[in-house]
């Protein structure tokens, strides 16, 4: 594989960001917590309120849903499309979670603040998916469509063009 | 100076910054939300918001979405994660230390500074339990003395009131850095026109919006401005930011919020607690006002700078303490920290002490007789009978605010007009104490 298809992952594009929230529509969340003040929860019902299908991940719970979606032990257990794979774990337990993420034909592997795997960045690369590190989906939803500024939050984005309605 | 933005200058980011187009009218100009409270698409997503998980306004003393656009228009141009902006400067120096202090716990201060400052800080925080460490502002090795297990935070101006004097920021900040606390810098005076404090190791960044930044001296208002670099996750000398929070459930702000923590703190307790909220038309205001910022710095400096000279010259002066002289002690420092300018505030000795300085204030009819600064007018001031009057003496010499001392805001009239009148103010005080 030429070097060129792997990005910089220490600075995204926020087109490249912005066209991924747009694409997926499935985010199979491994690590979501069943405890409503977790950050994960926060994250999965953000998710869901806007529009996804968050499908929670997490065999140590004993809940069988989470923000009211059936919980999977594992992602090959997953029945439906999963488009993307958003991990609330620690950084070592990434790169299994990459090779699980090709298997079931995710087309984005997403790893949570804090987290870095250069490695598993490269495998999930090699075979096509996506790659975002160090970053919530929650906070770049917010941020690139126009929710995170009301937080006084410096978002980066300059727009002179009218922000369609949702 | 830092890149604040992968594509746009800082003049850019000043005109457009926090202030899109608004998507339900198309108004170019920011539009002023001037209400109370905001309606809630249902009771789920009504406790979201009150959970804080999910952005969205519910009361305009915690957020409004005009003060919030003035907020990231000010982040912006400082380099910083986030702001919160306040009812005034004063406001905004008390928010800045809420996360951070407790009962017991110190803050070391600059002693040249604001005397608002030096009184809320040395007097009425007392109130609060929080002791007040005053160290002399042009020496980091004191910083670094006073530095206890109590330690909570350090605050010093950048560009120090009443005028001319240049804090050498980065030594400052290794202290801060070592002892493991933040590094409060208030910027007011500088603008982040010619200052951004981040960039030489600062943490969080005041401003008193009341000057330059809304320019007119029209608007009262400040903000805090947090760098996003101040690891709070797991830091127990922070527990406001790094322990659960019992009001909201056992949520960790660190933790769940990582580096916008400080931000959604100083929203979701601060201002929600303290209620120095800033009105809607005051925000809109000083966000019209910054859009002009580069354009009215670089004339307040460059008047500025003239003034100094021209009075360097005049008979009847003593001294003057302005950075971009060099004769001024802080030269050299003002070139490292604001190659661009060092400011339009600045003092000056008149003869005859005490009774001149007071004189001299009669005798302009430019200037104005305010105790304010920043303002497109040029302004005058006696700081020791005035904004300083409080102090003691030994704590009026110490701050820079001795009894012949004149502090002067320029302003951006034409330079002979200011020159003329300061001339024949001076001239006819020679006169009167003859």
């Amino acid at each position: 594989m030429p070097s060129s298809t792997f990005i910089d992952h220490s600075s995204y594009r926020d087109s490249h960001i912005r066209e991924i929230l747009n694409n997926v529509n499935s985010i199979a969340m491994v690590g979501a917590s069943a405890t409503w003040n977790r950050p994960s929860n926060f994250v999965m019902k953000y998710l869901l309120q806007k529009g996804y299908k968050v499908i929670p991940v997490n065999p140590n719970t004993k809940e069988k849903e989470i923000c009211g979606e059936k919980v999977f032990g594992d992602l090959a257990s997953i029945s439906g499309t999963v488009d993307m794979v958003d991990m609330f774990r620690p950084e070592h337990e990434a790169h299994e979670l990459v090779e699980d993420a090709i298997k079931i034909g995710a087309k984005v592997f997403w790893m949570q603040l804090e987290i870095f795997n250069n490695n598993a960045a490269q495998l999930a690369e090699k075979a096509g998916l996506q790659v975002v590190m160090n970053r919530c989906p929650k906070i770049e939803y917010a941020r690139l469509f126009g929710e995170l500024g009301w937080g006084g939050i410096n978002t980066g984005v300059i727009s002179n063009s009218r922000r369609r309605l949702k | 100076m830092k890149k604040l933005h992968p594509q746009y200058g800082f003049n850019t980011l000043a005109v457009h910054a926090g202030t899109a187009p608004d998507p339900t009218t198309g108004a170019r100009c920011f539009p002023i939300y001037q209400t109370s409270s905001y309606v809630f698409d249902d009771a789920d997503h009504a406790a979201s918001l009150f959970n804080l998980q999910a952005p969205g306004f519910i009361y305009s003393r915690l957020s409004n979405p005009t003060v919030a656009a003035l907020e990231e228009k000010l982040a912006t141009l400082e380099g910083g994660r986030g702001g919160t902006v306040t009812s005034s400067g004063h406001a905004a120096e008390t928010l800045a230390l809420f996360p951070l202090m407790a009962p017991g716990m110190e803050v070391i201060v600059a002693n040249k500074l604001y005397g608002g400052t030096i009184n809320l800080m040395g007097k009425s925080y007392r109130k609060f339990g929080w002791s007040a460490v005053f160290v002399d502002a042009d020496n980091p090795e004191d910083f670094h003395r006073a530095v206890t297990e109590k330690t909570r935070a350090i605050f010093v101006e950048n560009l120090a009131n009443p005028g001319g004097v240049v804090i050498d920021l980065e030594a400052i900040a290794k202290v801060a850095n070592e002892a493991g606390v933040p590094l409060v810098v208030d910027n007011t005076m500088a603008t982040p026109y010619l200052s951004q404090p981040f960039e030489w190791g600062a943490d969080i960044v005041v401003h008193s919006t009341t000057k330059f930044l809304s320019g007119q001296g029209n608007a009262l208002g400040g903000v805090v401005i947090d760098s996003g670099k101040f690891a709070w996750l797991g830091n127990s000398k922070y527990p406001s930011l790094s322990e659960p929070s019992p009001e909201y459930n056992g949520l960790t702000f660190a933790e769940t919020f990582g580096d916008l923590a400080y931000t959604m703190y100083s929203h979701a307790i601060s201002l929600r607690d303290l209620g120095c909220s800033q009105s809607p038309m005051n925000a809109w205001i000083t966000l019209n006002g910054i859009e002009t910022l580069p354009l009215r710095i670089e004339r307040h400096c460059s008047n500025a700078l003239a003034v100094a000279q021209f009075l360097e010259k005049h008979p009847n002066v003593e001294w003057v303490s302005h950075a971009g002289l060099r004769s001024s002690p802080y030269y050299e420092l003002g070139k490292k920290y604001l190659p661009a300018g060092t400011g339009s505030v600045f003092t000056f000795g008149v003869k005859g002490g005490y009774e001149s300085g007071i004189k001299m204030l009669e005798m302009v009819e430019l200037f104005s007789h305010v105790a304010n600064l920043g303002d497109t007018h040029s302004l005058i001031l006696h700081p020791a009978s005035t904004t300083h009057r409080q102090l003691s003496e030994e704590q009026l010499i110490e701050a820079g605010a001795g009894a012949e001392v004149i502090r002067l805001s320029v302003g951006i009239e034409c330079l002979e007009d200011l020159i003329a009148d300061l001339d024949q103010a001076l001239n006819s005080l020679y006169r009167s104490s003859n």
